[in-house]
């Protein structure tokens, strides 16, 4: 093809187009399986987290390889922790069936969103991918994912292989489909359409903002930038290892890493030691000032140090470091506008503020998500209850995790809080969802509500299948070829009828047989045609 | 039942008008069959007529509109087309032309390399035709009893009587037709190395969409091989992803000698049709390049909306999507079958190439006239009126989909009532 040729061809709808299509493939994909029974859908979101704990590994070092971001290490352990282990969590949950509430006379229809159009980001590409897939297939959703462009490869290939498993397990064609060449007008056309059911944006604040305002219902998070308030009764060295671990996973490349540690001033010194055993480097007042020049010289947070290993960085700004150095430590004398640092940072580069005492900590806690991050992570190291509840109550965060690594531990890993990789930021963070974000968000219920008069008898539903009945299933797989019974020739072969759905997981049998007996009379009809 | 709509007095005045200038045995017949449709906005697969009613485009101009109306797509490149190109000078290489050509053979793949031109489905039908002669020097024609391959000189010949004899255009000695599914009568017709070549629908439309029966088409391509014959596959309404692969004949595991496109070619948007020929039988194009030619066949802004055309058919989604409009038109019209098991007794499928089967003389006519009181268009089989032919497009939505069901559950009950109640042979269902 010429080039003139080609350049006519390349219209401005060329890729929007594409993606109606997927939008369109993906309507009749989720309008299928929100009729599948809960141990069709487990079956089909096993085989998807199956195939993603297999490639966790390859698409850890891939994701690296690509973004730069990372380590390839604590990556892997993330993929494996939001495809198998994340499965099992869900599986315990169910999202399929009717709930049949007789004390209240009421029966619950769980009804999917259709459409989940996910945003995944380049700082943790193919463990969102996971997350979202995961989240979207135990709830009877199809998923459009819309990869950082950073990490399109991994991205891309990881949902490549969660597509092919799950429909290899029955789910309808397109039920997983991924955007591979994104861009910002593209994405927003697609937030925009109406074939959207919800939005689930992690990514950054103008993509956020840009979802809630598409029109369409939305879960997007704000960022984080959490406070570590140790006080004086702390487990000194619990806490510095505890920091140091949370600080320095996957080069603290997770929204939910602790950015400045505050100190009671009776145990900062101490403290500062037991960092520096667990592997900080304490920086130099001249230090400080070049990492602040590196991290935010231009303004903005300098992507090109963003998930770099403190070795690195400390490179940058001519420090050889011991290469067992995780994170560097650099003090600053306050919290605000004026000192960037005190701002969030993803990289293993940790503030460190003295405070006079617990409730000036609280303060400056305060002062720091006042900043940035409101509504989202904060970690408190202390054995004094009264301290920890006043420190929750003040800090606009909503998760505050106690002697335990922030980074993990808000992200459900080492807590009890939902394992997630989107972090509601809830209202104080502009947000419609204040939790960690779980596929209990991706479906609504339909209340079928009785009049409460007792003399008004609530039936039994006991026994009923609400997914049952209505026209048999399109999953996409073939398109039908049937001869009709007018025609000569057809009165031997006596197509059979498409079954009505009884239950959804009975088709997969239903369609083997009816194919069974379908081939059986073709192959009696081919030899009595010639005769 | 619904009393259809008064016609406007504008509507009535243009009706006059069109049989006064235009046609008036074609206006005459479709207001006899109670259809006034006069098409007038048209956008997806929704028409309007010229007083307002909407109705959702089942009929597709046997599958012109196969991605539906004034594609949005479309309407860009037609309009970045014209900025630098027209139709173009067909005498000499054209950017555009071979382009579309080449997409053309990756498409079809094998040998088969060339593309010719027509500005339309007949006009392609007979430069088909011409080709098979030239490489088998041979005269004879076959095809099948009432099959419908347009309305020029060889075309026309090889269609049904209905269309050739009123013209005195029939030509028995050269064109021999068989019937259909009927492999001893093909090998009879073949059988002597005289024919030229076969030339057949993959599924025949007019004829209200007969299938293939289980190895017919296999059989048939080596009873051509067998005796010389190339086989021409009439793709005009059975390729473009209609049965669920780009064309008709890859579901019957055949590949012809040479395949015929139009219609959804054009996108409904700027007239083109193509044959696509396998390299040994387009030896004519060396031989003499200069030997058929046509001013607006393959004109350079109809090579450009089939290019953006096959590239929407190209992509990866649509495939899944034929499935399941397909897979929910059979699952919901055999849910109205069991609503009127003595009427509406059969679908004849392949893919959204369909065709509805009504067990009553002429059934599909009173079927189509309360589809179109009830906001659908589709048409009855002009050569087996009790088969309506029900084509969809390949970019249906779901809703659409549904919506349509529900129109024709409706509509079939009222036909069933029109056809059945009166005469005592069935029960009359409320609808």
């Amino acid at each position: 093809m010429t080039a003139i040729v080609e350049e006519i061809l390349a219209g401005e709808q060329r890729a929007t187009g594409a993606a109606d299509l997927m939008l369109q493939t993906a309507e009749w994909a989720a309008a299928a399986y929100a009729r599948f029974d809960r141990a069709r859908v487990l079956k089909i979101a096993r085989a998807a987290a199956e195939v993603a704990y297999a490639h966790a590994g390859e698409l850890a070092e891939a994701a690296v390889k690509e973004t730069g971001f990372g380590v390839v290490a604590h990556k892997k352990i993330k993929n494996e922790l939001t495809s198998r282990a994340l499965f099992e969590l869900y599986a315990h949950e169910d999202f399929c069936s009717a709930r049949i509430r007789a004390e209240v006379k009421m029966v619950e229809l769980p009804r999917p969103a259709g459409i989940v159009f996910a945003l995944t980001p380049s700082t943790n590409p193919v463990c969102s991918v996971y997350y979202k897939v995961l989240m979207a297939l135990v709830t009877r959703n199809a998923i459009i994912l819309s990869p950082h462009p950073l990490a399109r490869g991994c991205s891309v290939k990881a949902a490549q292989l969660m597509a092919e498993a799950a429909e290899g397990a029955g789910a309808p064609l397109g039920i997983i489909q991924v955007i591979e060449q994104p861009n910002l007008p593209l994405i927003e056309h697609v937030m925009k359409s109406p074939r959207v059911g919800v939005i689930l944006a992690t990514g950054g604040t103008p993509m956020v903002r840009s979802a809630y305002s598409s029109g369409n219902p939305a879960i997007g998070v704000g960022p984080g930038n959490a406070p570590a308030l140790v006080d004086d009764s702390a487990d000194l060295n619990h806490a510095a290892k505890r920091i140091i671990e949370s600080k320095s996973f996957d080069n603290s490349i997770l929204c939910t890493n602790e950015s400045v540690v505050l100190a009671v001033e009776s145990i900062a010194d101490r403290l500062l030691q037991a960092l520096k055993s667990a592997g900080a480097h304490v920086a130099k007042p001249e230090e400080v000032a070049a990492l602040r020049e590196l991290l935010f010289g231009r303004g903005t947070f300098n992507v090109e140090v963003l998930g770099k290993s403190a070795v690195e960085i400390g490179a940058r700004i001519g420090l050889k470091l011991p290469p067992n150095t995780r994170v560097i430590l650099a003090e600053i004398d306050r919290i605000g506008i004026d000192e960037p640092l005190s701002k969030e940072k993803l990289c293993p580069v940790l503030g460190f503020l003295r405070v006079p005492h617990a409730q000036g900590g609280i303060t400056q806690a305060r002062a720091l998500i006042r900043l940035s991050g409101a509504g989202h992570s904060a970690a408190i190291h202390s054995q004094h209850a009264p301290t920890i509840l006043a420190y929750g109550a003040a800090v606009k965060a909503l998760r505050v995790v106690v002697n335990a690594p922030c980074s993990q531990g808000a992200a459900g890993y080492g807590t009890h809080l939902a394992p997630a990789f989107t972090i509601g930021t809830g209202y104080f963070g502009s947000s419609s969802v204040g939790e960690n974000v779980g596929p209990q968000h991706l479906v609504n219920w339909t209340r079928i509500a009785y009049n409460e008069d007792p003399a008004e008898a609530f039936g039994d539903f006991s026994v009923l299948d609400a997914w049952a009945g209505g026209p048999a299933l399109a999953l996409g797989r073939e398109a039908p070829m049937s001869l009709g019974r007018l025609q000569e020739g057809a009165d031997s072969v006596q197509d059979p009828m498409p079954l009505p759905t009884s239950s959804a997981g009975t088709i997969d049998e239903i369609a083997i047989l009816r194919e069974e007996i379908r081939r059986m009379v073709l192959e009696e009809l081919r030899g009595a045609l010639r005769s | 039942m619904s009393d259809p709509k008064p016609q406007s007095p504008e509507k009535r005045e243009f009706i006059a008008k069109s049989k006064t200038y235009w046609n008036p045995g074609k206006t005459q017949a479709w207001q006899d069959m109670g259809v006034d449709l006069v098409i007038d906005r048209r956008e997806g697969y929704l028409l309007w007529d010229m007083d307002g009613r909407r109705l959702i485009d089942l009929h597709l101009n046997g599958g012109t509109y196969n991605i539906g109306h004034r594609h949005p797509e479309l309407i860009e490149v037609l309009n970045r087309g014209t900025q630098r190109f027209d139709m173009g000078n067909h005498h000499f290489p054209s950017q555009a032309r071979t382009a579309l050509a080449e997409r053309l053979a990756r498409i079809c793949g094998g040998d088969m390399h060339y593309t010719m031109y027509a500005s339309g489905g007949a006009e392609a039908i007979d430069i088909a035709l011409k080709t098979a002669r030239h490489a088998t020097q041979r005269r004879k024609i076959v095809s099948i009893v009432n099959a419908y391959h347009g309305h020029t000189g060889l075309a026309v010949a090889a269609g049904a009587d209905r269309f050739k004899k009123i013209f005195l255009s029939d030509n028995p000695e050269e064109f021999v037709h068989v019937p259909f599914n009927d492999l001893n009568a093909m090998e009879d017709a073949l059988k002597g190395k005289d024919a030229a070549c076969l030339i057949m629908e993959t599924i025949p439309a007019t004829y209200g969409f007969p299938m293939p029966l289980p190895g017919y088409l296999q059989e048939v391509k080596k009873l051509c091989e067998r005796y010389g014959s190339l086989y021409v596959a009439d793709e005009v309404q059975t390729g473009l992803m209609r049965c669920g692969e780009m064309w008709g004949y890859q579901r019957y595991g055949i590949t012809p000698d040479l395949v015929v496109t139009g219609k959804g070619i054009s996108g409904g948007m700027y007239p083109i049709a193509c044959v696509i020929v396998r390299e040994p039988y387009a030896g004519w194009l060396t031989q003499d390049g200069f030997a058929h030619m046509s001013t607006m066949g393959g004109a350079e802004l109809g090579c450009l909306v089939a290019m953006k055309t096959l590239e929407i058919l190209e992509r990866p989604t649509v495939k899944p999507m034929v499935n399941y409009i397909s897979e929910t038109f059979r699952n919901g019209l055999h849910e109205i079958m069991r609503l009127y098991p003595d009427f509406f007794v059969g679908i004849r499928q392949c893919g959204v190439v369909m065709g509805l089967e009504f067990d009553f003389p002429e059934g599909a006519k009173p079927v189509m006239k309360h589809l179109y009181e009830n906001g659908v268009w589709a048409i009855f089989s002009t050569l087996d009126p009790r088969v309506l032919q029900f084509k969809p497009g390949v970019l249906m939505t779901a809703d659409l989909c549904a919506e349509v069901l529900e129109r024709v559950e409706r509509s079939v009950g009222l036909a069933y009532a029109e056809c059945l109640g009166r005469g005592g042979r069935g029960k009359i269902r409320a609808a």
